[in-house]
């Protein structure tokens, strides 16, 4: 029982890690490590997606 | 998950053999659903639970999502697990970007669904809870949900190609202009609808304009929190952000105690120039700045109000006020919109049951992020089923309330007299009883200062869900659940126009271009910014003409709205026809067909009558010529107060008539040069397009939103892999 409720919080955590995109940046930053690199600040990383959004917005229906 | 799917899916297509287990389980389900049609065609003049609605809707999506999506997936579309998807093979971290399944369902569901299907419906309760709730269901289920798929997938198979691209690429450049037009020119009448939605909901109500005017600072203060103090700390600024929205709300019934009532009571032309500076600067600033922690915001009280709202159904369970049809379904005479059933219930309600303006979501952003192509039915036809939820849930809401009040809210001003005593004489003629004190209780109980001719569908639904909530949760809230549904709708809206802004300043950019390269520069100061006020104008111009209309602005500009929405989706299934017959499928060109054929009928018939009808409330041009004979004579007509307002109308009709006539004709420019290519593709025997070709897929992943033990299984050994080849 416990366990499941364990189970299911981290499920939830997990899914809003990903909607919110917070899960990008620990994507990258392990990436980084694996691969021996270093990577830049988590600040200059979000700039750089929001940067991205900047050019392509998106539609939001009615 | 490649060599899996192929085993169960390539062989056999989706018809493999049911285990008794699910056997049993889809019998269940039928029968609940069978039941719960039977009392809903079954029961006349009686009084019926809510419950069997949802039921029946529930029931129909499931059997719809297993049976019919997956025949369309797996025997119409051919989806093929071993091809690499856009995302798979384009992956570049930004827009081409491999998402968990379960995850782009979020971010799909959270774009095509606002405001739309909370609207609606609620208009189309004055014909009856009967022919929405057959038009939502069965419209979704042969219609919108698989527009939604097809084109997302057709856009997948083209690396996320736009739907006017893909209109151009593949009927023809004729067709392709004409598409380009009509989808700038829809875009801008959706923007302005849903805009005077907003303006009549908070017109004359300062609770609403003090929860919602304080959302930009919300929003601005998540943007700055984001930028400088915590980057990337999405989750922990939403719930502040949450947390001080909630504040708002309840901070809204003291605006008296703080002495804000008489600032903030504002009429619906301050509002209305509000909303266009408003829609300027939300296009003009960065990004980060407004419109992507406003998007934070709008997406998580979306899901929560979906939550809150399905619960609160089955624990509240109301009883429906609404009849089942009533006489202006039959007769055509319903003051909230002019029309018979047929065609107006089915261009009433658009989205939720066929919405044509999701064919740009799913064409271009969802696809491009698409980890298998099994996806695309999770996603779009998935998607849309919970749009068509919502709508559900907006109609049952609506149909709760009394109906004497239900048409004193959405019957417009100059019908009712915008006072108790003569509201509640139009509601008698119309064969409902309300007493004038009834109506002014009505609106002291959420605390608003009255509710007659609150137009726009807003107030009503607020209305409603507030009953339901307090219903099912109990306590003393019914203003506060009112102004919460209030400022959800509104967030949901202002969501959209400023995005949508921004979508059409980048699409004039665009276009413009093409004959003038420097104006394309996004980052271009005098570009952006005039381009800006020309989209925020347009919009404004139309969101002014129905906030001044003396003849009510939802009644006449609803029609207008829906009608548009249905013909971007004709568009949309016109390309999906003409595809399915190029790629020499030409025998299953009724899947999108029917859906195309029953829109056109749809479409053109309104379109027709709005425009050639002689009935004065229902075609614009004979509306027009009312009004201009009795100018010439030098009289006056109702509701028309004074000779300006003779004029305006005069406008008004001019223009509405005008462009229901532009939009019309240049869907038949579509399809009609589509049709020369269905004749050509079926002589050939198929044509080449633009499809990309296959390439093999590396990538693992489950095709539904639960995995199977086999599915699970080929997840964990592919990770595996990765890991290896990670080390070496």
């Amino acid at each position: 029982m416990r366990s499941a409720v364990i189970r299911a919080g981290r499920g939830i955590l997990w899914y809003l890690r990903e909607a919110t995109g917070e899960a990008k940046w620990h994507e990258y930053a392990d990436r980084c490590r694996r691969q021996g690199v270093t990577p830049m600040s988590r600040r200059e990383f979000e700039r750089h997606r929001a940067d991205h959004k900047e050019q392509n917005p998106q539609s939001r229906c009615c | 998950m490649s060599t899996n799917i192929e085993e169960r899916h390539e062989p056999t297509g989706g018809s493999q053999r049911l285990s008794l287990r699910s056997m049993l389980i889809w019998g269940a389900i039928a029968v609940v659903g069978a039941v719960c049609w039977a009392v809903l065609a079954l029961s006349r003049g009686e009084q019926i639970s809510a419950l069997w609605i949802l039921f029946a809707a529930l029931a129909s999506y499931f059997i719809a999502y297993r049976f019919y999506a997956r025949f369309i997936a797996y025997r119409v579309l051919k989806v093929d697990d071993t091809r690499a998807t856009p995302a798979e093979r384009l992956e570049n971290g930004m827009d081409f970007d491999v998402t968990d399944r379960r995850v782009l369902f979020g971010h799909h569901f959270a774009a095509i669904a606002g405001a739309g299907p909370l609207v609606g419906p609620v208009l189309a309760a004055q014909m009856g809870y009967l022919p929405g709730t057959v038009w939502i269901i069965v419209g979704v289920i042969l219609a919108g949900a698989v527009q939604d798929m097809m084109v997302m997938f057709f856009s997948m198979r083209r690396d996320g190609k736009s739907l006017g691209q893909m209109v151009r690429e593949e009927i023809g450049v004729v067709g392709g202009t004409a598409a380009l037009i009509a989808v700038f020119a829809i875009m801008i009448i959706i923007l302005a609808v849903l805009a005077l939605v907003v303006v009549n909901a908070l017109a004359e109500s300062p609770w609403g304009v003090f929860s919602i005017a304080l959302t930009i600072p919300i929003a601005l203060f998540m943007g700055f929190y984001l930028r400088f103090i915590r980057p990337g700390q999405v989750m922990e600024v939403t719930a502040i952000g949450v947390a001080l929205l909630l504040l708002a709300i309840i901070g809204g019934g003291y605006v008296e105690q703080l002495g804000l009532e008489n600032a903030l009571t504002l009429s619906k032309e301050t509002l209305t120039l509000c909303l266009v500076g408003y829609g300027f600067f939300a296009s003009i600033l960065p990004v980060w700045m407004l419109l992507t922690p406003r998007d934070y915001l709008s997406t998580f009280m979306k899901i929560g109000v979906i939550v809150l709202l399905a619960a609160g159904l089955v624990l509240a369970n109301p009883m429906l006020e609404n009849e089942a049809v009533t006489e202006f379904g039959r007769e055509g005479t319903g003051p909230v919109f002019a029309g018979k059933l047929f065609p107006f219930v089915f261009i009433t309600i658009a989205c939720g049951a066929l919405s044509g303006f999701h064919s740009l979501i799913s064409s271009g952003t969802t696809p491009k992020m698409i980890a298998k192509e099994s996806h695309v039915r999770m996603i779009g036809y998935g998607g849309m089923l919970m749009e068509s939820f919502v709508a559900i849930s907006a109609l049952i809401a609506a149909s709760v309330i009394d109906q004497g009040l239900y048409f004193a809210i959405n019957s417009p001003a100059g019908a009712t007299g915008g006072n108790p005593e003569a509201a509640a004489e139009f509601v008698r003629t119309l064969g409902f009883t309300i007493s004038p004190a009834d109506l002014t209780n009505a609106a002291q109980s959420i605390e608003e200062q009255t509710l007659i001719s609150r137009t726009g569908g807003a107030p009503t639904l607020a209305f409603g869900i507030s009953l339901i909530f307090t219903e099912a949760f109990g306590g003393a809230l019914a203003a506060f659940w009112y102004h919460f549904a209030i400022m959800f709708e509104a967030l949901f809206i202002l969501t959209a126009v400023d995005a949508g802004t921004r979508v059409g300043r980048f699409m004039l950019q665009d276009t413009i271009g093409n004959v003038w390269r420097k104006y394309d520069d996004i980052s271009w100061k005098p570009a952006s910014w005039s381009a800006s006020a020309i989209v925020v104008a347009l919009w404004g111009y139309m969101l002014y003409v129905g906030v001044t209309d003396p003849l009510g602005g939802i009644n006449q500009l609803f029609p207008l709205f829906g009608i548009s929405n249905q013909l971007l989706a004709a568009i949309a299934l016109t390309l999906c026809v003409s595809l399915l017959i190029k790629h020499g499928k030409t025998k299953w060109a009724w899947v999108p067909g029917i859906g195309l054929a029953w829109d056109l009928i749809v479409t053109m018939t309104a379109s027709w009558q709005k425009v050639f009808s002689d009935n004065p409330t229902i075609g614009y041009f004979k509306q027009r010529s009312v009004y201009q004979d009795a100018i010439d004579n030098g009289q006056l007509r109702a509701p028309a107060r004074d000779m300006d307002q003779m004029q305006q109308i005069v406008t008004n009709s001019t223009v509405n008539g005008v462009l229901q006539l532009v939009f019309a004709l240049l869907v038949i420019v579509v399809v009609v040069n589509a049709m020369v290519i269905w004749v050509k593709a079926v002589r050939a025997g198929g044509l080449p397009t633009t499809e990309v070709p296959h390439q093999p897929s590396r990538l693992v992943a489950p095709s539904d939103f639960f995995a199977t033990k086999a599915e699970k299984e080929a997840v964990r050994r592919y990770e595996e892999l990765i890991r290896a080849g990670d080390e070496r």
